[in-house]
């Protein structure tokens, strides 16, 4: 018998949050068509070893998300709450290494005003920004329900749904390192 | 009791250290400075596949309607198309 994992809303939520990406993506990419040595100029001065170390910190995130789903459907609350804090923790991860980055960026005085391609780097990346913060509080939420017991077999609701707005907030990084990172 | 959807640990931990190389691989085509419709079709397939992991295993849509399915995955292939489009569109004529 077929079955969605967590609450159907978050379903909407995350279908609405992938067409704002999408939209965003294609408006990267057209403008991209027509500023094209600008965009590989300037994408080429970006740190592209701190976004390649950001996935591996979300994808990581994403998979100590689904072992703590999995210690959940064992009724481990324990296993699930370690496993939550260790997304946590590579979360924090991803935060602090994009912190690090725009500093560089001010630093440099790149600004949503310096350049189209700077334009979509800073909007693009710090709308994700601010749904990985919100996926941390998610997180949070879910390790303090975790300690206390909150997840079984016969409760999962709270603990899939957000395990999939956080798995959503990786898939949309999966499409944008590449795109503003590598592809030149 | 909910149906058990998540998958073993064992399936979990191997499809993450997949995804990890994949990233390298990602990674790398940059570092070697990659370009041309070759390397967007690669950066495409692996981006691709990997969303569909993360799509089908660890969002357990593999076990889900298949409405759910279609409208992720077809998220991805949307999306990808219009990248290739708008590359294909700036190459020098």
């Amino acid at each position: 018998m077929p079955r969605l994992a967590g609450d159907l809303a978050i379903w909407f939520f995350i279908l609405a949050e992938l067409l704002a990406f999408g939209v965003f993506f294609a408006a990267y990419a057209f403008t991209r068509a027509n500023n094209i040595e600008l965009f590989d100029a300037e994408q080429a001065a970006l740190n592209r070893n701190a976004g390649a170390l950001n996935t591996v910190l979300l994808l990581t995130a994403s998979y100590f998300v689904v072992r703590a789903v999995q210690a959940a459907e064992l009724r481990l609350s324990h296993a699930c709450a370690r496993w939550l804090l260790a997304a946590i923790a590579c979360g924090a991860g991803f935060l602090i290494v994009k912190v690090f980055e725009y500093s560089a960026a001010f630093e440099h005085n790149i600004s949503l005003s310096s350049s189209p391609f700077h334009m979509f780097y800073l909007s693009l990346t710090f709308f994700h920004f601010m749904h990985v913060i919100l996926g941390m509080v998610i997180l949070i939420a879910m390790w303090n329900g975790a300690r206390r017991g909150r997840y079984s077999p016969d409760d999962m609701n709270g603990l899939e749904t957000g395990a999939a707005y956080w798995h959503m907030v990786d898939l949309v990084w999966l499409v944008l390192f590449p795109l503003v990172y590598v592809i030149h | 009791m909910n149906s058990v959807i998540h998958g073993t640990p064992r399936r979990a931990t191997v499809l993450w250290a997949t995804l990890i190389f994949a990233t390298l691989l990602t990674w790398g085509m940059g570092v070697l400075g990659a370009t041309g419709k070759g390397a967007i079709a690669l950066l495409a397939v692996i981006s691709f596949w990997k969303g569909a992991v993360i799509i089908l295993d660890f969002m357990a849509l593999r076990h889900a309607p298949l409405l759910w399915r279609v409208l992720t995955l077809g998220w991805m292939v949307l999306v990808w198309a219009v990248i290739a489009i708008a590359y294909i569109k700036g190459l020098p004529q």
